[in-house]
């Protein structure tokens, strides 16, 4: 009578190392409570009048975005005479938990792909459009809509298989010093969330939150251009949106924050 | 007779550069790339200065505190009140003028790595060893040879 449970056990193991651990919500877990274990969400590190801004959904500014978003969601461009309602249909049904599992390993380019790259691909392959640029209000919009669809969902990228190579990568990136200021992501993303950086409160550096509006810059942003900030923060020679090298780090950072729930659209000072 | 007395304090005045201003912040990371000063280690410490001329503190406060290039407000706290939003990541500097030398505080800012491999803190006078710096500040230090001795004279001033 014991072997069906051992076997199951084993199966659940297996499942769980095949998949990267299935990520669910945890008790207590809410999006005023965004933590799991000692994975917590940028929120924490807010003060009370941002996280206002983000709790309500009518003064949250990212959500600008989300609306247009959702008018491009069915707006016909390209060759194909189709919109991404051709394909998808209600995003509000379709969409629900896509963002949880990217950046993930793509088969077809052999390598990292993120949900802004995904959206750029299908605009080119399916609908006959031109991709969007990286970081341009409309493909954030899109991006924003698509994400906003996971609100409240737990983060579960996988990291192994063909992946594993890249959040390696991703990971290695993140413990490397870097710039004239010569510090790692770690050093303070790791070391130090919870403390004082001038007037700051240094956070984990977790991306459960994007695209995300941040205040200083008056504009919804994708987890690039806040690596590209970091990285020109610190001095140093930043990568390129969309490029093999942020993509890893986004693997790397999203598996770091597992668990998190997306909170997308976020706000950040 | 008096004309010429004042005259001839005037050229002094003239000649001799400001109390406290002397040459601008972060000339050395926009004009030229200067040579890097060569410098010996001892023990613990830099014991002779990276310049000729004297350390000024007054210049040397307005080098810590300058808050567009690296200012140690941003990890230390500083006994200077005027000052907002002091960060609380590094040790406070109070006091820090009755515990090092200048001969010690030299090596702390030049390359505070050499004393302790794994620390955050920046090395202000450093351009090798360095990853991916952007182009603008290749070959450049976060502090200039003057400012890593301004802010030394100013650090001293805090017993």
């Amino acid at each position: 009578m014991i072997r069906p449970l051992r076997l199951m056990a084993l199966l659940v193991a297996v499942l769980a190392g095949a998949s990267g651990v299935a990520h669910a919500q945890v008790a207590g877990q809410t999006l005023k409570n965004n933590q799991v274990e000692a994975r917590k969400s940028g929120y924490f590190f807010l003060g009370q009048q941002t996280k206002t801004l983000q709790d309500d959904d009518f003064q949250n500014p990212g959500m600008f975005a989300v609306d247009q978003g959702a008018n491009l969601w069915r707006k016909v461009e390209g060759s194909e005479g189709k919109s991404c309602a051709s394909c998808h249909q209600n995003a509000t049904q379709t969409m629900k938990g896509v963002a949880t599992h990217y950046p993930a390993y793509d088969e077809k380019s052999k390598g990292i792909i993120n949900l802004e790259l995904v959206i750029n691909r299908e605009r080119v392959e399916k609908m006959g459009a031109e991709p969007y640029k990286y970081e341009s209000p409309e493909l954030l919009a899109i991006t924003s809509y698509v994400s906003y669809q996971s609100r409240g969902m737990p983060k579960n990228v996988d990291i192994t298989g063909p992946a594993a190579p890249f959040f390696e990568q991703g990971k290695e990136f993140f413990f490397t010093r870097r710039g004239q200021i010569d510090l790692s992501c770690s050093m303070c993303h790791d070391d130090r969330a919870g403390m004082l950086l001038r007037g700051d409160t240094i956070s984990q550096g977790q991306i459960n939150d994007f695209p995300m509006y941040r205040l200083i810059w008056h504009t919804i942003s994708s987890a690039h251009r806040m690596f590209e900030w970091c990285n020109t923060s610190m001095r140093a020679e930043p990568y390129a949106y969309g490029s093999p090298v942020y993509l890893a780090l986004e693997l790397y950072v999203a598996w770091r924050g597992r668990g998190l729930l997306i909170e997308a659209p976020g706000v950040r000072k | 007779m008096k004309l010429t007395f004042l005259t001839a304090i005037g050229a002094v005045l003239l000649a001799a550069p400001a109390f406290g201003q002397g040459v601008p912040l972060q000339a050395h990371l926009t004009g030229p790339v200067q040579p890097v000063v060569k410098f010996e280690i001892v023990g613990k410490t830099i014991p002779k200065p990276l310049t000729d001329q004297p350390g000024d503190p007054v210049r040397g406060k307005r080098v810590v505190t300058d808050a567009s290039n690296s200012t140690c407000l941003i990890c230390h706290q500083m006994p200077l009140p005027e000052q907002p939003d002091q960060g609380q990541i590094a040790p406070p500097l109070d006091g820090i003028g009755g515990r090092y030398t200048a001969a010690e505080l030299r090596l702390r800012l030049v390359n505070p790595k050499l004393l302790t491999p794994d620390t955050m803190m920046p090395a202000y006078y450093r351009v090798d060893g360095l990853t991916r710096v952007q182009p603008q500040y290749q070959g450049r230090t976060i502090y200039s040879a003057q400012d890593i001795e301004d802010a030394i004279a100013f650090l001293l001033t805090l017993k």
